[in-house]
C-alpha cells in the first residue's frame, strides 16, 4: 500500500500523516505540491492538515492553484481515493472535489482539543471497519471548521450516505463545537472515493497520547 | 486601471464575524446599529485600458480564486 502525502507550503500534519501510515506498514512519500504528477501506482493520496499558505484569503484557497492539484484532480476522477484531513479537507472544498465549505468557526475561537465523533455512514473504504452509531474520539484543531451547504445539497449527501461524522458527546448525543450544518465532521463525495474531514485521526494512533481510535478509521483503506 | 472588489458571505449564511461586531457595538452604546456585515475588499492594479475587458478578467477572478461562490458573493469596481 502506497500513500502519497501532499506538501503545500505551511501544511504542517504531513509527518504525523507519514507516522500514521507507516505504522499501519504502508509505504508512504511527501509529494512536494510544485510536483505536476501523482506517482504512478500510489493507493491513497493524502492532503495534510496545517495552513496552507498561512491561510490567506481564505482557509485552502492558495492552495489549490498549486500544480498538483490539476493531477490530484485527474488521479480523483480516474478513481484514485484522496483523503483530505483538517487544512485537507478545506483544500478538497475549495478545488470542488468535495461539496460545501468550511467558514470560520461559529464562536469564532481557534478550538483545539479532544472531541468525541459519531460514525454515519460506513459504507465506503475509509469508516468500513467502523459501526454505524460507533463513537469515536478523535482531536480537533481548527479555525475554519464551520461546515456549510446549502439546503439542497444537504439532502443530497444524505440521500447519497456522504455524511461519514458528525460531532456528538460521549455519549453519540449532537454536540456541536463550531456551528456546522447539522453538526457534519466528515463527509465524502458522490463516488466514494474523495474524503474529507475536519479531525485528525492521525493524531489518534496511542492510547498513551489519548486516543487511538483515529488507528481503526485509517485501516479502512488498507486492502481496500 | 484599478479594481475594487468587495467579497461579502451570502445573504442567508450566518455571518459570525459581523454578529460579534454588531454585538460589540451595541455594547458600546451604539444602539441604532441594525446590522453589521464583515467582508474583505482586494484591491487590484491592472495593465488594462478598457474597463469593460478589465471587469470581465477580474470576475474571471473572482470565480476562480478571489471568492469562494458556495458562500460568497462579490462586487466589482473598475477605477480609471
Amino acid at each position: 500500500m502506497k500513500v502519497g502525502i501532499i506538501q503545500f507550503p505551511g501544511t504542517n500534519c504531513e509527518y504525523d500523516t507519514q507516522h500514521a501510515f507507516a505504522a499501519l506498514g504502508c509505504e508512504t512519500q511527501i509529494l512536494w505540491h510544485k510536483e505536476d504528477s501523482i506517482p504512478a501506482g500510489t493507493d491513497l493520496v493524502v492532503v495534510a492538515g496545517g495552513f496552507s499558505y498561512g491561510d490567506y484569503l481564505r482557509s485552502g484557497a492558495i492552495a489549490k492553484m498549486s500544480p498538483i492539484m490539476k493531477a490530484l484532480k485527474i488521479y480523483a476522477e480516474n478513481g484514485g481515493k484522496v483523503l483530505g484531513i483538517c487544512n485537507g479537507f478545506q483544500v478538497l472544498t475549495e478545488t470542488g472535489l468535495l461539496p460545501g465549505a468550511l467558514k470560520r468557526n461559529e464562536g469564532l475561537h481557534f478550538i483545539s482539543r479532544h472531541h468525541h465523533l459519531k460514525v454515519i455512514s460506513n459504507e465506503n473504504d475509509f469508516l468500513r471497519h467502523c459501526k454505524v452509531d460507533q463513537v469515536v474520539n478523535i482531536p480537533i484543531a481548527h479555525h475554519d471548521g464551520n461546515f456549510y451547504i446549502d439546503e439542497a445539497g444537504l439532502q443530497e449527501l444524505y440521500a447519497n450516505n456522504q455524511v461519514l461524522l458528525k460531532y456528538t458527546d460521549g455519549a453519540g448525543n449532537i454536540d456541536n463545537p463550531n456551528g456546522s450544518v447539522d453538526s457534519i465532521a466528515g463527509i465524502c463525495n458522490k463516488a466514494k472515493n474523495v474524503f474529507g474531514l475536519m479531525p485528525h485521526p492521525e493524531r489518534a494512533m496511542e492510547t498513551l497520547l489519548g486516543s487511538n481510535d483515529g488507528k481503526q478509521m485509517l485501516e479502512g483503506f488498507i486492502n481496500a | 486601471m484599478k479594481a475594487i472588489v468587495n467579497v461579502f458571505l451570502k445573504n442567508g449564511v450566518l455571518d459570525s464575524q459581523g454578529k460579534a461586531v454588531h454585538h460589540a457595538l451595541s455594547g458600546h452604546g451604539f444602539e441604532s446599529v441594525r446590522d453589521v456585515r464583515v467582508g474583505k475588499q482586494i484591491i487590484i492594479e491592472m495593465d488594462e485600458s478598457d474597463a469593460a475587458i478589465a471587469k470581465e478578467k477580474v470576475a474571471h477572478m473572482c470565480e476562480e480564486l478571489l471568492a469562494n461562490t458556495v458562500i460568497e458573493d462579490y462586487e466589482i469596481e473598475i477605477q480609471a
